[in-house]
């Protein structure tokens, strides 16, 4: 003890007086451990029915299987999660999902067409945010024991109110609300009727490749590899991911080689890591997008012809090309580009003349003065800053004002912005997903408070959209389908509140020893299972 | 001569004599409630007019209007906000800090686990700084004007003048990224976390009364550094501060008279001027501790260590009510208690203060 307390006084009077001190051991990953630095702050929840940040997505797409899944080795192609196999009705109403046989929980329970029924019924029932996912197909708490039900030992069928397209349906079911969760498990832990809500915030119940084994709020969270996983138990036993808030901690901890893996690096820190041989930067396009909006209930920006104008007064390629690069690339249509149903036209590039000649067609040709309210956190405050240059090309004066996301979120949400610079990522992968946030608005008025709507937020509604957006929703024809999306998409780009600006693309830097970690478009389609070192 | 040498009374929290002990002991429980019900009522307050709103804190910015109601419901938010604040302080009254939206634990749970690692960064790092800034003061004013007196002035400004997120970050790049010598972010290395059963929530203590010993070794090496940056600020301070009492005291004619029978110098600078800069020290270090455990935010972040002080602004990005009324609590706990040790320490050190 006294050995322990010499170095420990030694190594602290050496380090204060930046002198020298005793080496000490740094120990790196274990091999068969997983290790990543990342912000979890954003963490609140692990309940599969309440889950809406990204790292929840991700985490909870690691330890729940979904009824339906976009698996790592081919993330195009929708397939079975826990469905082997499904049927659509001819009315397209109703879809009947046969269970895969053998599949087990963490849990060593078996799962069952009653846990998958029971896990969709408890969405609904429990209607947090990411309800509407599901509940959209006229799924109410009072009928969707009625319509989500038990054929049998082997078959779940599941019916829908509205008339939507069954493939929209699948495509839903892939989301984090339809991970299924292990009914007797969490029912163990039911208090006051709460359907296991609050054990199921910090606890886990699923059939995924890792089983949660600790989160510490701010600290880290902690997988255990399952063995009976239904794809074979996953190559690291155990996943951490640590809360490292500070990027430039998180460049030391992977060039040290203390974590596999840094995932909240900055283009700068990036281009600091290239050289480093043993480590490797890997970018991955997602489905998040940058974009400026326009309230319309403004008395200029509502004006025809000035929301165009500032589509041209954007520095789309500059600011890919410098404090953006290779974090963003250019993307001007409001579904993610590389998905199904993507636009990838880019119609816009700076064109200050076209601008000020639409504003002057406007009665603003002197420009005008306005807010551009965006998040503190970068990069919005640059990517306003270029705006705020571009704008001033066309006697346009932008101040810009930043907050937290806390505090800009109720401000958007009840139509206090002029412009807001924001991002958006899609719930699932279908473009109905985006469609029905940025074109499809039924109820402008005030008090409808559609607040979850992007073109209700900025009072913007169109008829012809609306309907445009609803019948591609509806539509059938898989080709059709697509083609209205482009359509819907093309018509947007011109007539829109909306200045589609960029698409992320996620880097990460590895060890180079780290392979098969596959980040997919969706936020939360991220896969440990394969990761090997 | 000594004993007739005015010490400064710097808190002027002297206790009539005569107050008896349950006298005392009533009055310092009714200062703390008093304390207490203020900054409640005040972080209470501030918290319902800061343009945050806690519940898409809970439901994100996307959630339709429906649940987003029902959640305000749930957290009497469309009560007012007297009913709200009295309502908290019957839940308080329990002893029911309430449960974080932030980390969706009772609020008692969470300070339980950061507030020992803040204690913990704070104590090395006060302890540090005054076993090197007392020395450093007091040698800089026997030897003023010297190289000796130039030297620690510089310590002293570089400690003040240095931003900490900074000197984290550079003591990182040398002490961690290039030579090795201590551990990186993080209090402990993962692979150790859940080892130790935590007793007193800090992995020092923990760890040596379960004899894990690889793991105290491990816990001392995240420590080190962290504790040294919030050292130096501590220890520019706390030297720059009792250069100047000493230089005071130093000036004094019982100085003098005492030099001039013959007292030896170390006994004149010990026993005759520094006894009576005690006070003022005393004061001083208090504050600069109570000041640490309110979170140093910057170095906690830098180095990713789970403390108060990051866990109290996350909350106040989230307007996580819950949690920055249990945090302020802790704070003012803190000062409070470091407060009455130091009114102690002013009785050991002065009897005229008994």
């Amino acid at each position: 003890m006294k050995i322990r307390l010499r170095r420990f006084l030694f190594a602290f009077a050496s380090i204060a007086a930046l002198g020298a001190g005793p080496g000490t051991a740094v120990s790196a990953t274990p091999a068969n451990t997983f290790v990543m630095a990342k912000d979890i702050a954003d963490i609140i929840t692990m309940d599969p029915a309440e889950v809406f940040e990204l790292t929840t997505g991700e985490l909870i797409a690691n330890i729940y299987d979904r009824i339906m899944m976009f698996e790592p080795e081919k993330l195009t192609e929708l397939v079975g999660g826990v469905a082997e196999s499904w049927e659509v009705s001819d009315d397209g109403r109703t879809i009947v999902f046969r269970i895969r046989p053998g599949l087990k929980f963490h849990s060593g329970n078996p799962v069952t067409p009653e846990d998958v029924a029971w896990s969709l019924q408890r969405v609904v029932k429990l209607n947090k945010t990411p309800a509407f996912i599901i509940s959209q197909f006229g799924w109410k708490p009072d009928n969707v024991d009625d319509l989500v039900k038990v054929v049998d030992d082997e078959r779940v069928s599941v019916t829908i109110v509205e008339d939507f397209s069954p493939g929209l349906v699948l495509n839903a079911l892939s989301a984090g609300v339809a991970s299924v969760v292990d009914k007797k498990l969490v029912m163990e832990h039911e208090q006051n009727g709460d359907m296991g809500y609050e054990w199921l915030k910090s606890n886990s119940a699923g059939s995924g490749p890792f089983r949660l084994t600790s989160w510490k709020a701010n600290e880290l969270v902690s997988m255990e590899a399952f063995a009976g996983y239904r794809h074979g138990a996953p190559a690291m036993a155990r996943i951490i991911v640590r809360h490292v808030p500070e990027p430039s901690a998180q460049r030391l901890l992977v060039e040290k080689g203390d974590v596999d893996m840094a995932r909240n690096l900055t283009p700068d820190q990036i281009k600091g890591v290239v050289g480093n041989t043993d480590l490797a930067v890997d970018g991955y396009p997602k489905g998040t997008l940058v974009y400026m909006a326009a309230n319309m209930a403004h008395p200029v920006l509502g004006k025809a012809g000035v929301t165009e104008a500032l589509r041209n007064l954007v520095d789309y390629e500059g600011m890919t090309g410098s404090l953006l690069a290779g974090q963003f690339v250019v993307h001007q249509a409001f579904w993610p580009g590389g998905l199904w149903g993507a636009l990838e036209e880019k119609p816009f590039s700076v064109d200050v003349d076209k601008a000020k000649a639409l504003l002057a067609d406007a009665g603003h040709g002197d420009g005008f003065s306005v807010r551009i309210e965006t998040l503190s956190n970068a990069p919005f405050p640059e990517i306003a800053q270029s705006i705020q240059a571009t704008l001033a090309q066309a006697g346009i004066k932008a101040e810009i004002l930043t907050f937290e996301g806390s505090a800009l979120w109720p401000k958007y949400r009840a139509r206090k912005h002029e412009l807001i610079l924001a991002r958006w990522s899609p719930d699932y992968v279908d473009p109905h997903s985006n469609a029905d946030a940025f074109a499809h608005n039924p109820d402008n008025r005030l008090e409808a408070k559609l607040t979850g709507v992007l073109a209700w937020r900025n009072a913007w509604a169109d008829d012809e959209t609306n309907a445009l957006a609803v019948q591609a929703r509806n539509e059938l024809d898989l080709a059709k389908r697509e083609g209205l999306y482009l359509e819907l998409q093309r018509r947007l780009q011109h007539m829109g509140p909306y200045v589609i600006m960029f698409q992320q693309n996620e880097q990460v830097v590895r060890q180079k020893n780290v392979n098969g970690f596959v980040s997919g478009s969706n936020f939360d389609q991220v896969y440990y299972r394969n990761v090997t070192k | 001569m000594v004993d007739a040498t005015p010490a400064v009374s710097v808190s002027g929290r002297s206790r009539p004599f005569g107050l008896g002990l349950l006298g005392s002991v009533a009055g310092v429980a009714f200062t703390l409630a008093l304390t207490f019900l203020g900054l409640t009522a005040i972080t209470f307050v501030i918290a319902r007019v800061m343009p945050v709103d806690p519940v898409l804190a809970i439901v994100g910015d996307r959630a339709a209007q429906d649940v987003y109601d029902q959640v305000y419901r749930q957290l009497g938010l469309d009560q007012p906000l007297y009913t709200q604040y009295l309502r908290y302080l019957g839940q308080l009254a329990q002893g029911d800090l309430g449960v974080s939206i932030m980390t969706a634990q009772p609020v008692m749970a969470d300070l339980l686990r950061f507030f020992p690692a803040t204690l913990e960064l704070a104590s090395v790092a006060t302890l540090a700084g005054v076993l090197l800034g007392v020395p450093m003061g007091v040698l800089a004013a026997v030897k003023r004007g010297r190289w000796p007196d130039h030297l620690v002035r510089m310590v002293g400004l570089f400690g003040y003048s240095v931003p900490v997120f900074w000197l984290g970050m550079v003591g990182l790049l040398i002490f961690y990224a290039k030579l090795g010598w201590v551990a990186g972010p993080g209090r402990i290395d993962v692979f150790y976390d859940g080892i130790v059963e935590p007793v007193t929530g800090s992995i020092l203590v923990d760890a040596a009364l379960a004899g894990e010993w690889e793991i105290f070794d491990n816990a001392v090496s995240h420590l080190v550094l962290p504790a040294s940056i919030l050292a130096t600020y501590t220890l520019a301070y706390i030297a720059r501060m009792t250069r100047s009492f000493m230089l005071d005291q130093l000036s004094q004619e019982y100085v003098l008279t005492a030099r001039v029978k013959g007292v030896s110098e170390k006994w004149v600078i010990w026993r005759h001027a520094f006894r009576n800069v005690l006070v003022q020290l005393i004061t001083i270090i208090g504050l600069t501790y109570a000041s640490l455990l309110e979170g140093s935010v910057l170095t906690e972040t830098v180095f990713a260590w789970p403390g108060i002080g990051q866990y109290i602004t996350a909350s106040l990005f989230k307007n996580d009510m819950n949690a920055v009324i249990g945090g302020t609590i802790v704070v003012g706990v803190c000062f409070v208690g470091i407060n009455m040790l130091s009114d102690l320490l002013y009785r050991m050190v002065d009897p005229r203060a008994r």
